[in-house]
């Protein structure tokens, strides 16, 4: 086997953050010790039974300021640009044409929003009126409209991010729900690492108003109905995960661009890893506890926190109360905090704006407050030089993430 | 292949290609098909799996298995990404089968639902009641086991993985119609970065339904002349006026040359280079100034060492679109100059139509097989030639050359442009 190319230092020099949280890095950490922060955009009303956050107000014409792009997106489409924008702002690109020419970017994305109109005409045309199939052409081909199309394209978010931002090296979109992300986020860092990108932007969006998915994810047992309350409380009802609004990009670059360019890190990401198994006879949590071995010795003598991505759906919620509990018997005791309690379930974008989040901790040297409701999340603030963040599908799919205090 | 080289011009391992397999409205597999396009056959016909009153377009390069079968999307998808993963695999005779010693890189269409789940569901509600989403999630538990996770985005990749046990994470892609492209491009990649020393690249699109095609319609992509429906697709021609959707997949085992020549492989061809831009100009048509395309071009010709000059064939993009057969053109006319003219070109599109995310690893799969060959498969319907399109086009017949290393391009919506060069042999 060929040796593997020199790796290079990954560092993460922005983030564009937009959560029920708060909107941007600052924000964010405030939303973080702020216990009633983003309560307020839990919507239980719109789609009974089910609950999902709606995205926080921001000023979308601060990041995309044509009318003609915004009403070429769909919402999770313009809260992706936006946080694309914030991350390339926080990290000094955006006014930066050259750079932004040849800037790497790989996204994570889901199937488009639906057209609920459309979709429900066409259910009661076709289901109770007994329609012609003929007549169901006809009302497509009347009903559709051609720019809805073009925001149901998982790699428009990445398309639009070129035409609003700039963004033109490479270009990559990846699916499938949340290992997605952490894919996305472990290809980026790897191609850094080993030279063939010097900058990357990487992120994703969701937008959880969506009772397509609602369905999508009822047919598998993982959607919970009624009020959210703590991802680490569900488990006695069946568990289950509440969807939510928002974005999360990072500028990943070698350490020595960073440096060349004048750029703060505000953070080091270390490792990233993912797997996929089948969730067999404890297959999952073998997988984690594998992973972990492979970048424990980098947190030796380090203060160590977990920012865990349990959304509350089962068996994933479980798999990880198993590991964390093994990783904190290992340490003798570990801060554990999950956003998802207070952010609901970004799907493809859940990794990255956990990374996100890790990276705000990090950088304020101390992990946010633990949810008073469980037993997972334990210890007031922590102070902390080293994060893992755990990324598993609920499905499908294990990941972790070792990042650590920038070297200032 | 004679020599014993194993590092490329750049110092990297080289990429073999040990296996491959290709299902189109042609038919299955790689020999079957290959004889088809080499002999000029069509496989764009009448659409006989719905009902076509009241679309504008009414022809498409179905597979034909799927004629009387109403399965859905990622039903359809999933089934031919399986058989062309069978064919590879077979050939490349690479481990035990169902232990593939390599991650699964997935290039396949976006998902979302259709008639058949919405129809299941709506049954088993009252008669009286409204239809909505959040009503067919009240039956949501009664639905057929088959459909459970159909519908999200990792289930082929989960098929894929469970039959073949690919190792890791598998990637689920999408870059619209660079897609297959992007496939080959990122297993290249993770070769080269010593990560792995195989890889599985699948490339699956089944999209032919009604919507798709209203929804290709109002963007006015689509071919609308349905009659006769093998000549609807004509790649550079004058007339040309909309690509054919077209369903077909198409799967290569990809290994380092060294852990190939190791274990005694045959090798099929070598991907030289990969190179890829993004295009910030709008969301469905090139920059005019052609920058992106030009750029992607030069990417994969610089990634694999070679000049334009070294160029012996262009697999192109062609779609047939009046757009990208011109913005092609153009960018070819720019990276090769007055050999623009001279480098014998060709459209697989105008025989099986546009396989839209499966068509970069399908045409990949074709270019390995011209240049084994020595012979291209002809851009059919070539009767009217643009004239303001200046490439030597492989019209109408077969034609036998002597090549070495060509050039493979996609491009897509989204400003996505991927290109890729494969070579017969290793590149000195």
């Amino acid at each position: 086997m060929t040796e593997p190319t020199k790796r290079r230092d990954v560092v993460i020099t922005g983030i564009g953050v937009v959560s029920a949280l708060g909107d941007g890095r600052d924000a964010t950490w405030q939303g973080l010790v702020t216990p009633e922060a983003g309560q307020d955009l839990i919507d239980c009303e719109t789609f009974k039974p089910f609950c999902y956050y709606k995205p926080i107000e921001v000023d979308l014409s601060t990041q995309i300021p044509k009318r003609g792009d915004l009403r070429q997106m769909e919402l999770w489409q313009r809260l992706g640009v936006y946080a694309a924008g914030r991350a390339l702002d926080d990290a000094g690109l955006k006014d930066d044409a050259a750079r932004l020419d040849t800037l790497d970017m790989i996204v994570a994305a889901g199937g488009g929003e639906r057209d609920l109109e459309v979709d429900h005409g066409a259910m009661q045309l076709v289901e109770r009126r007994g329609a012609p199939d003929a007549e169901l052409n006809e009302f497509l081909a009347t009903n559709l409209r051609p720019t809805l199309f073009l925001t149901q394209l998982p790699n428009l978010l990445a398309g639009n991010i070129s035409i609003v931002h700039g963004v033109m090296g490479s270009s990559r979109t990846f699916m499938g729900e949340e290992l997605s992300g952490a894919d996305a986020l472990r290809i980026a860092h790897s191609r850094i690492a080993a030279g063939q990108s010097d900058i990357t932007l990487v992120g994703g969006a969701y937008n959880g108003a969506r009772p397509d998915v609602f369905l999508l994810f009822a047919l598998t047992g993982q959607i919970w109905r009624g009020t959210p309350g703590s991802v680490w409380q569900r488990k006695d009802e069946g568990g289950g995960f509440v969807l939510g609004s928002g974005g999360a990009f990072l500028v990943l670059e070698s350490a020595d661009h960073a440096e060349a360019r004048g750029a703060t890190p505000i953070a080091r990401l270390g490792h990233v890893s993912t797997d996929r198994t089948r969730r067999r006879d404890g297959q999952a949590l073998d997988s984690l506890t594998r992973q972990w071995q492979t970048m424990r010795s980098n947190t030796d003598g380090r203060t160590l926190g977990v920012v865990s991505g349990a959304t509350g759906g089962e068996p994933a919620t479980g798999i990880e109360r198993a590991f964390l509990a093994k990783l904190s018997d290992e340490r003798g005791g570990i801060p554990v905090r999950a956003p998802a309690s207070r952010t609901g379930h970004l799907m493809e974008a859940e990794c990255l704006l956990n990374v996100a989040l890790a990276a705000i901790m990090l950088d304020q040297g101390t992990m946010s407050p633990a949810d008073p409701h469980s037993d997972v999340e334990t210890g007031d603030q922590s102070a902390i030089d080293t994060a893992l963040v755990t990324c598993l599908g609920n499905w499908r799919g294990e990941g972790l993430v070792l990042l650590d205090k920038a070297p200032r | 292949m004679t020599t014993r080289q194993l590092i490329d011009p750049h110092g990297r391992s080289i990429v073999s290609v040990t296996g491959m397999g290709l299902t189109t409205s042609l038919g299955r597999g790689v020999e079957d098909t290959w004889r088809r396009l080499a002999a000029g056959d069509s496989g764009i016909r009448r659409i006989k799996r719905f009902e076509t009153e009241n679309l504008k377009t009414q022809i498409a390069g179905t597979v034909p298995e799927f004629d009387d079968d109403a399965k859905s999307l990622p039903e359809r998808s999933e089934i031919i990404a399986l058989q062309v993963a069978e064919e590879a695999a077979a050939a490349a005779a690479l481990g035990i089968d169902g232990d593939f010693p390599g991650p699964l890189f997935l290039a396949m269409p976006p998902i979302e639902f259709e008639w058949t789940i919405r129809h299941d569901l709506a049954a088993k509600l009252n008669e009286t009641e409204a239809l909505d989403y959040i009503k067919l999630t009240t039956v949501a538990d009664q639905a057929p086991e088959v459909y459970r996770h159909m519908f999200e985005l990792a289930s082929i990749s989960e098929t894929l993985a469970e039959r073949f046990g690919t190792k890791g994470s598998p990637i689920s892609l999408t870059t619209a119609c660079a897609s297959g492209a992007t496939a080959i491009q990122l297993a290249v990649e993770a070769l080269r970065r010593g990560e792995i020393e195989a890889a599985l690249v699948v490339a699956t699109d089944a999209s032919v339904n009604p919507e798709t095609m209203v929804r290709f319609n109002m963007l006015s992509a689509l071919s609308t002349q349905n009659d006769p429906p093998e000549q609807a697709s004509k790649p550079f021609c004058k007339n040309r006026d909309g690509f054919v959707i077209s369903e077909g997949a198409a799967a290569l085992v990809l290994e380092t040359r060294e852990h190939a020549l190791a274990r005694g492989a045959t090798e099929l061809g070598v991907l030289a280079g990969v190179g890829d831009k993004a295009d910030g100009f709008h969301r469905t048509r090139s920059n005019p100034d052609g920058k992106s395309i030009i750029a992607a071009m030069q990417n994969a010709l610089s990634d694999a060492g070679v000049t334009p000059d070294d160029i012996d064939h262009i697999n192109a993009h062609g779609t047939s679109t009046p757009e990208n057969d011109k913005m092609e053109s153009f960018g070819a006319a720019a990276v090769f100059g007055e050999r623009a003219a001279h480098i014998p070109l060709t459209s697989n599109k105008s025989m099986i139509g546009h396989t839209i995310s499966a068509a970069g690893a399908i045409e990949a799969v074709v270019t390995l097989k011209t240049l084994a060959e020595g012979r291209i498969p002809p851009t059919i319907n070539y009767d009217l030639p643009d004239p303001a399109i200046e490439l030597d086009v492989v019209g109408n017949t077969a034609r036998d050359a002597n090549m070495q290393v060509a050039l493979s391009s996609s491009f897509g919506f989204g400003g996505q442009n991927t290109c890729l060069v494969a070579a017969r042999e290793p590149l000195a």
